[in-house]
């Protein structure tokens, strides 16, 4: 990339280093969520804490209408990961100006995510595990279901806002022109981070929300 | 300037390898605090409380902060080359990931600036390490240190990856990579694979910490699972000790061939029983928790896993004897270190497959025992390698000889002291002393003497060592592009110390018959 020049060694594989490096940049990115996914699946399925008290039931501590707002925003994302494979289709036409449009929705896909998540997050800090900030609460599993919800949730929120800053800044090299129909490959390479973040959700949201 | 940001690896490389050496000396001057309180029973020069810092401090320099980027700076300057490559991947990634370490080194250790070091020991075990039972800010510091030094370990480990795998020159093949880059190659997966995990980890113990309320994830007395964390913190440890070897055992794997004057013996056997260590690193790390209260069958699966470990390390050390036999062998110093290293590294791994059995872990289990096993295999070991790399790779960094009479002096001196040092702790350990306490029994009293002194007869010896990298960087027989002769990677075809666009036009590998090594010529074509 960018100052290296370019000799007749380079690209041993066949393709740029860049999508070599955010692939193995994912598998190791792969290996934090694995982290935090064993931490909450250690503390939800061990022995009973204290008799008789059980991991709290997600449909209970999210609602119904919970559930389906946050189901509501995993399809926004998985929605913006296809408008992210249009933006690269259009980018390999030659069609920037589409490219863009597709760009900006996905976006707007993102924020919209990160809005909801934010929404839900204060709702359950005000109104659900309020408790948990009082210092003399009793001990039972919401407190073990807050910590994982909020590392797991929280560390994947983060990766969005870094996905959707690095759209934005895609976005902007495209309205001045500085990516054009050659720069296939940044399209492509950002579209795998997004995409890998969208496939982690899911998983996320199957094994807390509806598991 | 030219220095601090240039992203040429060579120079990143350097950087690397000063930033590691001064961490070394900080971590050793930890370590003699260590060994000067324990030379006599009874609490002789400094408090309990400041102790207990000590052996975490000293522990996580030396892993964190001197051995994994040492290697890292090796891995900067030589892989590149090795590969025929004109630069690393992504330079400005890599200049990146250098800079992380000093911030982080810092942070981490900055608790001992304001009187708040931790005391829980490198392992950082909750509950002790929560906010409850250490509420010093220092460890929040040291927290903060590690995970940045993780993030540093990744962004390094992505980069060799992407230019050992995309950026090799014409000819040079998988199976035509010289062996210390095969090392890295494999020590980068480790780190992709692991360092995430204690990343996890240290996050969600300092969410513990920070929020003590709030978030529960190990404290016993929130629901949390102290044991989950040991899981996750030897998941990445276990696999951190081959991040630790690896790429020794490369370095290695290039200097004994070189000064056997012989190709090395069974080529992809060496590549495969790397890939099968990596592997295997993967499925022991409850080894490590042999104590902690695990079920029975869990630790006789991971005792079974661990001993099966033992067999891809005989391999290596029977090829690297198999490439010494029937040679013609000159004792320069780094052969003497890699020659030392083999010896000392096998008594390592002995005790390790000691250890791993049941019965016996559970005896020696944070006994000096465990310390010993550490220090033969990251001493004698580890440190070794970085020793015989030093001696080998010098001239090609600096343009100049290293002295080879100082060299022998120090190679001698520090054998010796490495043993008296660390074997006498394993007669400590069987004889029950228990590791991390300030004050002993004064049974023990003899051996902790000879082992202290020990220690500083081994630091005095490695003044020798600085002596010569500064005397030979003005006054050192000037090199020459290949000062070894009989040695064949990329790296010696160029000038010493190479340019900075280090091949003035892509090098061309010819493939050599690595599988056999029949071959002994210089074919390799660096179309200069
Ligand atoms: C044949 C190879 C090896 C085997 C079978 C082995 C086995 C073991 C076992 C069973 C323990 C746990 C002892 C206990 O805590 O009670 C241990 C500890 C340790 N090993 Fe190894 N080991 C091997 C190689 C290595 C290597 C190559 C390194 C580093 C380069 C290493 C570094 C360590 C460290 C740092 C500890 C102590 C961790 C601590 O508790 O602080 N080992 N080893
Ligand atoms: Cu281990």
């Amino acid at each position: 990339m960018g100052n290296v020049a370019i000799g007749p060694g380079e690209e041993s594989l066949g393709v740029s280093n860049g999508k070599v490096g955010m692939w193995t940049f994912l598998v190791m990115d792969a290996m934090t969520f694995a982290g935090f996914l064993a931490g909450y699946a250690r503390l939800r399925w061990k022995e009973p804490l204290i008799e008789g008290t059980a991991w709290p039931n997600p449909y209970e501590t999210f609602g119904t209408v919970g559930i389906q707002l946050t189901a509501f925003n995993t399809f926004v994302l998985v929605c913006s990961s296809v408008t992210m494979v249009h933006a690269l289709a259009e980018v390999m036409r030659g069609n920037m100006e589409r490219a863009q449009k597709w760009m900006l929705a996905t976006i707007v896909g993102g924020l919209f995510f990160l809005g909801i998540q934010g929404f839900e997050w204060t709702h359950l800090i005000l109104d659900v595990w309020p408790y948990i900030f009082d210092p003399n609460h009793s001990v039972d599993y919401n407190l073990n279901f807050a910590a994982t919800f909020f590392s797991l949730t929280g560390f994947h929120g983060g990766h969005v806002s870094v996905g959707v800053m690095y759209n934005i800044i895609l976005y902007l090299g495209m309205s001045r022109g500085k990516i054009t129909a050659n720069h296939g490959d940044f399209v492509e390479i950002a579209g795998l981070y997004w995409h890998f973040v969208d496939l982690i959700w899911i998983l996320v949201f199957t094994f807390v929300y509806l598991i | 300037m030219q220095w601090f940001g240039s992203t040429d690896a060579k120079r990143i490389g350097i950087m690397y390898i000063t930033f590691a050496a001064l961490s070394g000396v900080l971590g050793t001057i930890l370590s003699l605090m260590i060994r000067a309180e324990l030379a006599a029973p009874g609490l002789n020069l400094m408090s309990d409380d400041f102790y207990l810092t000590l052996p975490g401090m000293h522990a996580s320099a030396m892993i964190f902060f001197f051995i994994i980027p040492m290697y890292a700076g090796f891995a900067n300057f030589i892989l590149p080359i090795q590969v025929g490559a004109p630069d690393m991947a992504f330079p400005k990634l890599n200049l990146a990931a250098f800079w992380l370490l000093p911030p982080a080194a810092i942070i981490a250790f900055s608790g001992y600036l304001i009187d708040s070091a931790p005391q829980f020991g490198w392992t950082g075990y909750p509950p002790l390490s929560n906010s409850v039972y250490s509420p010093q800010i220092g460890a929040d510091l040291w927290l903060l240190g590690l995970v940045i030094v993780g993030t540093s370990s990744t962004m390094g480990a992505v980069n060799f990856l992407s230019t050992a795998f995309n950026m090799r020159c014409k000819g040079m093949t998988l199976f035509q990579l010289p062996l210390f880059t095969w090392s890295v190659i494999v020590m980068s997966f480790l780190v992709l694979a692991s360092t995430p995990v204690l990343t996890s980890a240290l996050l969600m113990l300092n969410l513990e910490r920070l929020f003590p309320n709030t978030f529960y994830f190990f404290a016993p007395e929130g629901g949390g699972d102290p044991i989950l964390y040991q899981h996750l913190f030897w998941f990445y440890s276990h696999p951190a000790v081959y991040i630790m070897i690896l790429p020794g055992f490369g370095m290695v794997s290039e200097i004994i061939p070189t000064f056997s004057r012989k190709p090395i013996f069974g080529y992809a056997v060496m590549v495969w029983s790397m890939i099968a260590i990596a592997f295997l690193g993967f499925l022991v790390w409850a080894h490590h928790m042999f104590t902690s209260g695990i079920g029975l069958t869990v630790r006789m699966v991971f005792m079974f896993l661990t001993m099966l470990i033992a067999v891809p390390t005989g391999i290596k050390i029977f090829s690297w004897i198999g490439t010494i036999w029937g040679g013609s062998l000159k004792f320069s110093t780094s052969m003497m270190f890699s020659l030392g290293f083999i010896a000392m590294f096998t008594i390592g791994g002995l005790s390790g497959v000691v250890l791993a059995a049941v019965p016996v872990d559970i005896q020696l289990h944070d006994t000096y025992y465990v310390v010993a096993h550490i220090h033969y295999v990251l001493v004698a070991g580890s440190v070794m390698t970085i020793f015989a790399g030093f001696y080998f790779w010098y001239p090609k960094m600096t343009g100049r000889m290293l002295n080879e009479k100082l060299g022998h002096i120090h190679f001698w001196g520090t054998s010796i002291f490495i043993n008296v040092t660390f074997f006498v702790q394993h007669y400590l350990g069987v004889k029950g002393m228990p590791r991390r306490y300030a004050d002993y029994d004064p049974i023990f009293a003899d051996l902790n003497l000879v082992s202290s002194v020990g220690s500083f007869a081994l630091f005095a010896f490695q003044f020798v060592f600085f002596f010569n990298l500064f005397y030979s960087l003005k006054k050192g027989a000037v090199a020459g592009p290949n000062p070894w002769e009989d040695a064949q990677t990329l790296e010696w075809t160029i000038a010493s110390p190479p340019d900075h666009h280090q091949f003035h036009h892509p090098p061309v590998w010819t493939p050599i018959d690595r599988s056999h090594g029949h071959d002994h010529g210089h074919d390799l074509a660096a179309a200069e």
